[in-house]
C-alpha cells in the first residue's frame, strides 16, 4: 500500500529521529511510504489559538501533498485528530474529505490497519505510556477513564508486543500533561503545574522512559524533567517499536 | 412584563423539534434481592436498617437508641407505646421533636431513597425538622431503580413529596463527611415484614 | 488585568496549596468514577438524557407554556424575568409589599449569576445563604468556586477562623463536624425566624407544573416548609418535558456531582403550602440568546452537577475564582462568552482542549468542541489581543509557503522565534521552568532528501 508520511513541523525540526523511526517501521511493515517533501504544518496551532480562518492555506497546502496515497499516517494523534476534524478546502472539498477519512495515527495504523500482532523489537525498560489527550478522547486509539467502558490501549498493546518492556500503570492514567499548544506559554503557571504533576506521577512509579503517541506532549514533559536534572528520558513510541 | 418577549425569543431561536428518547430497548439495573441491595446502599450512605417483625418493637428499639422519650413523635395510628402527634398551629414548634416517626410509601434499592408523600408526613417539614427520623417500610415494597419508582408514582397528586436517601449531611468543609446538616442527624428505617 | 492567566498564576504561587485543592478534587472525580460503574447502562443513560434535553430545548416555547399553566392550577404565582436586573427587581417587590427585610436563601446558582445578594443587601435586605458552603463564602465575603462545592478552595483552618469570628466557636477549632454543629445551631435559628425563603431549582416539569430541588443538607427544605412565603428562581432551561423523566436525571445527578447514588433529598414541589405563598420565577438572562446559536446551545442541557470541574485539570490547578465568572470550570467557560464576550473572552482559553469534560457530562454537552467554537468566534470579534493575530498571521504565512518554511526552519531557528510556545521574547514563558528542546543538526526533511531521494 502507498502511504504518504506526514510528519508534524514541530517533530521535523526538533525530532528527526522520530520521524525516521517512523518510516523504518512502516517500510519494516511492507508499505510504500514516501515523504511530500513541500508538507509543513496541518495547521492546527492557528487553529487551536481561535485563528482557524489563517489556516486555510496550510489546508490547501495538506491536499496537494497528500491526495495521491492509499493512506496518510503521522506520528501525532493531536495533528491527525486536527486533520481528521477541520481539514476543509473548498477548491478540492471531495480530496480533503478523502484525506480526512484516510489519515492514520502511527500506532492506530499499526493496530488496525497493518494487523500487526508481533514485533522483533527488544526493549528492556520500566516504561510509563503518556495517553496523550486528542489521540485517545479525539481518535480514541485508548479508552477513556471517564467512561463506563472496556478498557482498551492501542499504543498500549503495541509496548506489550515489546519484549523486556515493562509497562508501568500510573496513578492517574489519562490526565492531561498541560501542553494544549499555545495554552503552554499563554497559561504558563498552569500549564507547567500540570506538567510536574504528570511528570510526578511517572517517577513515583518508577519509570525509566516516559513514552508516548504525540511528541508534543513529551517535549513538554521533557522540558520538565531536564530542568529538575532528571535521568528519565522521554521517547516517541515509534523510537521503542524500532529497538530491534 | 417580559412573557411575551421571551417566549417570542424562543419561538424564534429554538431549533427544529426533536422527539424524544426511544426507551425500547433500555434495560436499567435490577437487583434479584432489592431489599438487600437497598439496605447495603442505605448503610452505605449513612442510613442504618433494623428489620422488624410488628410495630410494637418499635417504641423499645428507639428507647434503646435515642434519649428524649417524651420527645418521640408519630403521625401514624396504632404504633403501640407511641402517641399520634397532634399538629400544631405552628409548624416551627415541630422543632423540639428529637426522633419523628413516618411511613414511607416504597424504597428504591439503586440509591437507598424511600419515598415519602405529604400524607405521610402531615407537615412538609416533619421530616427535615427533628433531631433523628425513623421511617416504616415494608421490603416488599422496595423497587430496584428509579425507572421503575416514577412507574409507581405516576400521575400520582401530591402537593408535596421527597425522596429521602439517608441523614442530612455535607462535605463542605474540605469534603470531610458529616451527617446532621440541617436535618436529621441519622436516618433509621424500620423494614417491618408482619409474620 | 484580572483574567484567568494572573488569577491562576497568583493561586500557584502556593504550590502545596494546588496540590491540596487538586487531589480533594481528584477524590471527588474518582467517588464519580466509582459510583458510575456500578451502574452497566451509564452511557445509554447520559444518551437518553442528552436527547431529553434536546427535546425539551427544541420545544421549549410550548413546554413553558405548557408549565405556566400547570403551575398556575397548582397555585404558583408565575413570574417571568428576562434579565438579571428583572429577576432582582421581581423579588424585591415580593419582599417590599410584604415588608419583609431578613430572608433565608438556599443555593441557587441563578441567584449567584444574577447577583442577587448583593442587590438585595443594597436595598437594605439581610439574607442569610443557608447552604453550609455558601454561608462560609458569605461570611468571607466571597464568591463560591465551585457549584456544587461552593468553599471547596477553603481550608478548614480558615472556616475555624471564620466561625470563631462570626459564630463565637472556640479560637483555633477547624474540626469539620464541630464547626458544622455550630453552623446548624446558627442557622437553625435563621430557619425558625425569616418568613421568606428562597431557592433555586433543579427541574421544572412541564407535564405536571412541579418543580423539584435537590440537596443534602435539607437547608432548601427547611427554608420552604417553615417560609410563608417561598420563591424560586430557575433559569427557562431547567424544563423537562415529563415527571418520568426525573428518573434519568436524578440517576445522573448525584453520581456526577459527588459520587453518591442519589441527594439525600429530592424534594418535588407542586403546591404551596396553606397560607403559603410560592412563587416562581422563569428567567432569560441570556438563555433564548444561547439557544439562538446553534454551536453553542447545547450548553443549556447543563444540569450543575459540576463533573467537569472536578475532573478539569486546569480548573483543580486555577481554583475556580480564576474563572471571575458565577459559574466556573468548563461549563463555566462555554456559558460565559454569551453573557459578555468582552469580559470573558478569556475563558474559552484557558484550556488545553483534553475533552475529559465532555466524557464526564452527564448530558453529554461537547463541552470542549464548544470551547474550541468560542475561540473562533471570540477571535473574529476582535476579542483576541492584536499582537497574537499579528504573531499568528506570521506564522500563517511561513507555515502554507513550503520555500519559506524549509529556510526559515533550518535547524530550528525559526521555531525558536515564532512558533508560539517557544518564543524567545526577553522574559521567556516556556524557558522560565522548562528546558528547550535542544535543536538537532538537521531536520527530518534534510535527511529525507539526503537519504531517501
Amino acid at each position: 500500500m502507498n502511504v504518504g508520511l506526514f510528519i508534524p513541523c514541530y517533530v521535523d525540526q526538533f525530532y528527526p529521529g522520530v520521524a525516521i523511526a517512523t518510516l523504518q517501521l512502516l517500510e519494516k511493515f511492507g508499505c510504500r511510504v514516501t515523504y511530500p517533501p513541500g508538507q509543513t504544518c496541518c495547521g492546527q496551532p492557528m487553529a487551536n489559538s481561535g485563528y482557524e480562518h489563517l489556516s486555510d492555506s496550510c489546508s490547501t497546502l495538506f491536499v496537494k501533498n497528500f491526495s495521491s496515497f492509499d493512506y496518510i499516517v503521522c506520528p501525532s494523534g493531536s495533528c491527525t485528530l486536527h486533520i481528521k476534524d477541520h481539514l476543509n478546502d473548498d477548491a478540492s472539498a471531495a480530496n480533503a474529505g478523502n484525506i480526512r477519512k484516510r489519515i492514520y495515527e502511527l500506532s492506530e495504523f499499526m493496530t488496525d490497519i497493518l494487523k500487526v500482532e508481533k514485533l522483533s523489537a527488544c526493549f528492556p525498560f520500566k516504561v510509563g505510556l503518556h495517553q496523550s489527550c486528542h489521540g485517545q478522547r479525539g481518535l480514541y486509539i485508548s479508552q477513556m477513564s471517564e467512561l463506563v467502558a472496556e478498557p482498551f490501549s492501542k499504543p498500549g498493546r503495541l509496548l506489550q508486543m515489546v519484549d523486556g518492556l515493562e509497562l508501568v500503570s500510573l496513578g492517574r492514567s489519562d490526565e492531561c500533561c498541560g501542553f494544549g499548544g499555545t495554552f503552554c506559554v499563554a497559561e504558563e503557571a498552569v500549564s507547567v503545574k500540570m506538567g510536574k504533576d504528570r511528570v510526578d506521577d511517572h517517577l513515583k512509579n518508577k519509570v525509566e522512559v516516559i513514552t508516548g503517541a504525540d511528541m508534543s506532549c513529551l517535549m513538554h514533559m521533557e522540558g520538565i524533567l531536564k530542568r529538575q536534572k532528571s535521568t528519565v528520558r522521554v521517547m516517541h513510541i515509534a523510537e521503542i517499536l524500532t529497538q530491534w | 412584563m417580559s412573557r411575551e418577549s421571551i417566549l417570542a425569543a424562543i419561538k424564534q431561536n429554538q431549533p427544529e423539534s426533536e422527539g424524544l428518547p426511544d426507551a425500547k430497548g433500555f434495560v436499567p439495573i435490577c437487583y434479584d434481592n432489592p431489599a438487600q441491595k437497598f439496605s447495603e446502599v442505605l448503610t452505605g450512605i449513612g442510613g442504618k436498617i433494623v428489620s422488624i417483625e410488628s410495630t410494637g418493637e418499635i417504641i423499645d428499639y428507639l428507647n434503646m437508641h435515642f434519649t428524649e422519650a417524651d420527645r418521640f413523635a408519630t403521625v401514624l395510628d396504632g404504633i403501640p407505646g407511641l402517641e399520634k402527634l397532634i399538629l400544631p398551629e405552628d409548624a416551627r414548634a415541630l422543632d423540639g421533636i428529637e426522633v419523628a416517626v413516618i411511613a414511607a410509601g416504597f424504597g428504591v434499592a439503586e440509591n437507598g431513597a424511600v419515598w415519602v408523600t405529604e400524607k405521610e408526613m402531615h407537615h412538609r417539614v416533619l421530616p427535615f425538622i427533628c433531631q433523628h427520623l425513623a421511617v416504616i417500610l415494608d421490603p416488599a415494597t422496595i423497587l430496584s431503580n428509579m425507572h421503575e419508582a416514577y412507574s409507581k408514582i405516576g400521575q400520582d397528586n401530591y402537593g408535596f413529596a421527597a425522596f429521602i436517601a439517608g441523614p442530612s449531611k455535607t462535605a463542605d468543609i474540605e469534603q470531610s463527611l458529616v451527617l446532621g446538616a440541617h436535618g436529621p442527624k441519622t436516618m433509621t428505617i424500620f423494614l417491618l415484614s408482619e409474620k | 488585568m484580572v483574567n484567568h492567566v494572573s488569577l491562576s498564576e497568583t493561586f500557584n504561587k502556593d504550590e502545596e496549596r494546588v496540590n491540596w485543592h487538586d487531589e480533594t478534587l481528584w477524590w471527588v472525580r474518582q467517588k464519580r468514577d466509582k459510583a458510575v460503574w456500578q451502574i452497566p447502562e451509564w452511557e445509554e443513560l447520559r444518551d437518553m438524557a442528552s436527547q431529553i434535553k434536546m427535546n425539551a430545548l427544541s420545544n421549549l416555547h410550548d413546554y413553558l407554556l405548557q408549565f405556566e399553566k400547570n403551575a398556575l392550577a397548582n397555585g404558583m404565582v408565575v413570574h417571568w424575568a428576562a434579565d438579571a436586573d428583572e429577576h432582582n427587581d421581581i423579588v424585591y417587590d415580593i419582599l417590599a409589599k410584604n415588608k419583609v427585610e431578613r430572608i433565608v436563601k438556599s443555593k441557587s446558582m441563578l441567584t449567584e449569576e444574577c447577583h442577587l445578594n448583593h442587590f438585595l443587601a443594597k436595598k437594605g435586605i439581610d439574607v442569610i445563604d443557608t447552604d453550609l458552603g455558601e454561608r462560609i463564602v458569605q461570611l468571607a465575603e466571597e464568591a463560591p468556586s465551585h457549584i456544587v462545592l461552593p468553599c471547596i478552595h477553603k481550608k478548614k483552618e480558615e472556616i475555624g477562623e471564620l466561625f470563631h469570628r462570626f459564630l463565637n466557636t472556640p479560637e483555633g477549632n477547624a474540626d469539620p463536624q464541630f464547626l458544622t454543629a455550630a453552623a446548624r445551631i446558627h442557622l437553625r435559628e435563621k430557619f425558625m425566624t425569616r418568613r421568606v425563603a428562597i431557592t433555586g431549582v433543579n427541574f421544572a416539569i412541564a407535564e405536571t407544573g412541579e418543580f423539584v430541588i435537590c440537596t443534602n443538607e435539607g437547608n432548601a427544605d427547611m427554608g420552604a416548609h417553615l417560609s410563608d412565603i417561598h420563591i424560586a428562581c430557575m433559569g427557562i432551561e431547567k424544563l423537562i418535558p415529563q415527571r418520568e423523566h426525573l428518573s434519568v436525571f436524578l440517576r445522573l445527578l448525584a453520581r456526577s456531582a459527588t459520587g453518591q447514588p442519589v441527594t439525600t433529598y429530592s424534594s418535588h414541589f407542586v403546591r404551596p403550602l396553606p397560607g403559603q405563598e410560592l412563587h416562581i420565577v422563569l428567567v432569560d438572562n441570556g438563555r433564548t440568546r444561547q439557544l439562538g446559536r446553534p454551536d453553542f446551545r447545547n450548553s443549556l442541557k447543563c444540569i450543575r452537577c459540576g463533573a467537569c470541574m472536578n475532573t478539569c485539570p486546569v480548573y483543580r490547578r486555577s481554583g475556580g475564582h480564576s474563572y471571575h465568572n458565577a459559574i466556573a470550570g468548563p461549563i463555566g467557560a462555554i456559558l460565559a462568552p454569551n453573557l459578555d464576550m468582552k469580559e470573558y473572552a478569556d475563558l474559552p482559553f484557558a484550556s488545553t482542549l483534553c475533552g475529559s469534560c465532555s466524557n464526564v457530562c452527564p448530558v453529554k454537552i461537547d463541552i470542549h468542541q464548544q470551547l474550541y467554537k468560542w475561540r473562533q468566534v471570540l477571535t473574529k470579534e476582535g476579542h483576541t489581543p492584536a499582537a497574537k493575530t499579528a504573531a499568528m498571521k506570521v506564522m500563517a504565512g511561513t507555515l502554507s509557503r513550503p520555500a519559506v518554511y524549509r529556510f526559515a526552519g533550518k535547524a530550528g531557528r525559526w521555531f525558536m522565534r515564532n512558533i508560539p510556545w517557544l518564543t524567545n521574547n526577553r522574559f521567556n514563558p516556556w524557558y522560565k521552568q522548562r528546558d528547550m528542546p535542544a535543536p538537532p543538526k538537521e531536520s527530518f526533511g534534510d535527511w529525507y532528501r539526503k537519504n531517501k531521494r
